[in-house]
């Protein structure tokens, strides 16, 4: 931008506008871009303490890791205003890194309607979330419970061989949201 | 023209029309700064809503819902209606004026980005007689707190905060191209005046931060009426995703409404020492090391989110930094007084005033970048204190300090001199009562935006809302100055102050409605 134009600018004008609009709607877009870079930054770094998705994992003798031993603790929570029962029929189990393990989570929906919920994981110490990976998960669907209706959702996973040595002891925590009216997509499948 | 004038009018248009259809910047600039001062009053009505309430321990007078909205009313009336109108109103005025330009470079835009703002705000004040009040969710509206559990009215804050946005993005982008387009022949870069400078750069951080604000409160929408969950967990989405976007936004805001401050007090410091200001260069790299580091900072408003240990290091290391070229600024201040000849008529006092409470408010925020001890302060009246600290006798004195400097220029008429030194130090003591007590209540552990408050807590919100009473009337006083002023009083001469150099002091006073229309020579 070269120095005092004068007073007859429009063309200096246009394209410093132009400029300026289009940084405009760069950082408009940059706003929203924030919620995939967020995601991302998430996964990489294990920060927030969320799980992947469903891997395949079929294990050999050869992956498990007898000579260490992790303790893996569960809870689970309702979310505001939801009024299941749900609990972990087991408060904790000893694994060994890279065997796959299996516990239930019991759920209840004791109203007299059809309910949908939504288990979001997470995994403290958050940066050994990455480290936990599951094969099987009611977490992955929406549970639709009819009035009264009681389950027992199973979560198959088995802890990385690569876990930091300094973590012996890991949270696999659940939030159970209500999801009916907000978010009930077509219904999936209950639990298997 | 919509008008039907043409371009060669040279006096103003009679009637209300006039104000409607003006494209003259002092006019806008004019009606910038009465709009702003309204919304002064309003936000502190709200205020002063809150510091009633609190007088007393207990619940006496509002209800916990209505004072919920009288936080998060005087937090957006005061930032967005006060504060930042009454810099563009400053800019509007004064850039044109100190560059050697004609007017704005985009007058018709500068006449819609003004009187949006009317709109805007009567929009989000109406929400307060709508069903559900209006919003109770805190100025920083965090997600699922202003989505979820919103009253219905959220619509209306969402649209208002659209509206504002608007309006800031076109006046930034007015006060770019006027900057970088019509200065006067000769006026360099560095030789702008830095208040000149210091908006060049506040307009910059606008564009880049006015937009990220648009975006999240869309999100907010699409996660209220069309299902997406942006912030909603149970659909996938992310509530401390809603922190850092807003955040992102929020921090450089927050040296939007401080950078103007500093070019004001740096125009005015050297007038009343008589002297030159100190360090220009250094001025101009420190405000321009702030608005870069008030975009690698935000995270440090989220210390208590759960955030890594390497995240909070890296956001209280590179807070702290900031207090560098702060640093730079309030010795440049202090070494342009040293020696000087120095008067103390009511805008230097503002100033003195500003770089000494601006300082407090700095430091306290140093206090509050120091991670581990942030958990102690997060969310209690200590966090309070700092802020308004900088806020009030930081941006809201500057704004005071231009009001007195340039008064003359834009009335042609002296204000009245003990008049003006009793606002001051009503003022002062006032603001002093109000928020110093804050400090201790905040290290005590009072945590903010609750309408009661525990027992031990008593004698100092008493004597805080004792000066919020005194610091609030007050300001009628200056209303009473600003008015006896605009009626009449001893003639400004041309240069008004005797220290005073740049060209706004060129053109007589008052400022003739069409100035620079032939560039003048820059020295």
């Amino acid at each position: 931008m070269s120095a005092s134009p004068g007073h007859n600018s429009n063309i200096g004008n246009r394209k410093l506008i132009a400029k300026l609009v289009l940084a405009v709607v760069a950082m408009f877009g940059f706003g929203f871009a924030l919620v995939p870079i967020y995601d991302v930054f998430c996964k990489v770094t294990g920060l927030n303490g969320k799980t992947g998705g469903r891997v395949a994992y079929q294990a050999t003798a050869a992956d498990i890791d007898l000579t260490r031993t992790v303790i893996v603790q569960f809870t689970a929570m309702n979310n505001s205003n939801m009024s299941w029962a749900f609990h972990p029929m087991q408060n904790q189990i000893e694994v060994h890194p890279g065997e796959l393990n299996e516990v239930r989570f019991y759920a209840k929906n004791p109203t007299a309607a059809s309910m949908t919920g939504q288990a979001v994981p997470s995994v403290t110490p958050s940066l050994s979330a990455s480290f936990l990976h599951k094969t099987e998960c009611f977490c992955f669907t929406q549970q639709v419970l009819e009035a009264g209706q009681e389950i027992e959702m199973p979560v198959r996973f088995f802890v990385d061989k690569a876990l930091p040595k300094d973590v012996h002891k890991m949270t696999l925590s659940y939030t159970l949201f209500d999801v009916t009216e907000n978010f009930a997509g077509p219904p999936r499948l209950t639990a298997n | 023209m919509a008008t039907g004038h043409d371009d060669h009018h040279h006096g103003p248009a009679k009637g209300f029309t006039r104000w409607l259809y003006t494209t003259n910047h002092k006019d806008i600039g004019s009606m910038y700064l009465w709009f702003s001062f309204a919304m002064f009053l309003l936000g502190g009505s709200f205020a002063l809503v809150i510091r009633a309430e609190l007088f007393q321990p207990g619940l006496q007078f509002v209800d916990p819902n209505f004072f919920n909205q009288m936080t998060t009313m005087h937090g957006l009336v005061m930032v967005f209606g006060a504060v930042m109108p009454a810099f563009v109103g400053l800019a509007n005025w004064m850039v044109p004026l100190m560059i050697g330009a004609p007017d704005m470079a985009l007058p018709r835009m500068n006449n819609w980005s003004f009187w949006i703002l009317p709109f805007a705000f009567a929009m989000m004040s109406s929400t307060l007689f709508m069903d559900g009040g209006g919003p109770n969710f805190g100025w920083t509206f965090y997600a699922p707190l202003s989505t979820t559990f919103a009253p219905k009215s959220v619509t209306f804050f969402i649209f208002a905060v659209h509206m504002m946005g608007a309006s800031s993005i076109m006046g930034s982008i007015n006060i770019i191209a006027t900057i970088q387009n019509l200065r006067a022949p000769g006026m360099t870069y560095m030789k702008m005046p830095l208040f000149v400078w210091t908006w060049l750069i506040t307009a910059y951080l606008l564009i880049a931060v006015m937009p990220v604000l648009a975006g999240v409160v869309t999100m907010m929408l699409f996660d209220i009426h069309f299902g997406t969950s942006f912030f909603s967990a149970a659909g996938g989405g992310d509530p401390v995703l809603f922190q850092h976007v807003f955040w992102f936004f929020g921090h450089p805001e927050v040296y939007i409404m401080i950078l103007p401050a500093f070019g004001v007090v740096s125009e005015i410091i050297p007038t009343f020492s008589r002297k030159r200001l100190f360090g220009y260069d250094s001025m101009v790299y420190a405000t321009s090391s702030i608005a870069f580091l008030s975009f690698i900072v935000w995270a440090h408003h989220m210390f208590t989110t759960g955030m890594p240990l390497a995240g909070e290091l890296f956001f209280m290391y590179s807070t702290m930094l900031i207090a560098v070229p702060t640093g730079v600024k309030v010795f440049n201040w202090i070494t342009t007084m040293f020696k000087g000849s120095i008067s103390f008529e009511t805008p230097m006092l503002f100033s003195i005033a500003f770089v000494v409470l601006f300082t407090m408010g700095g430091f306290t925020g140093l206090m509050l970048a120091i991670a581990p001890a942030d958990f102690q302060y997060q969310d209690t009246y200590f966090v309070v204190a700092h802020f308004h600290y900088v806020l009030v006798p930081g941006a809201v004195f500057s704004i005071m300090a231009a009001a007195y400097y340039w008064l003359p220029k834009w009335t042609g008429n002296m204000y009245d001199e003990s008049l003006g030194k009793l606002h001051f130090w009503l003022s002062f003591v006032g603001i002093n009562v109000l928020f110093f007590p804050q400090h201790f209540l905040g290290l005590a552990g009072m945590p903010r935006r609750v309408p009661d408050y525990a027992l031990q807590f008593a004698n100092f919100n008493m004597i805080s809302s004792i000066g919020a009473f005194l610091f609030g009337f007050s300001q009628l006083l200056f209303l009473f100055i600003v008015i006896k002023t605009v009626k009449g009083g001893k003639k400004a001469t041309t240069q008004v102050w005797e220290g005073a150099e740049g060209l706004e002091w060129t053109v007589p006073s008052p400022a003739p409605y069409h100035t620079f229309s032939t560039p003048p020579p820059i020295k």
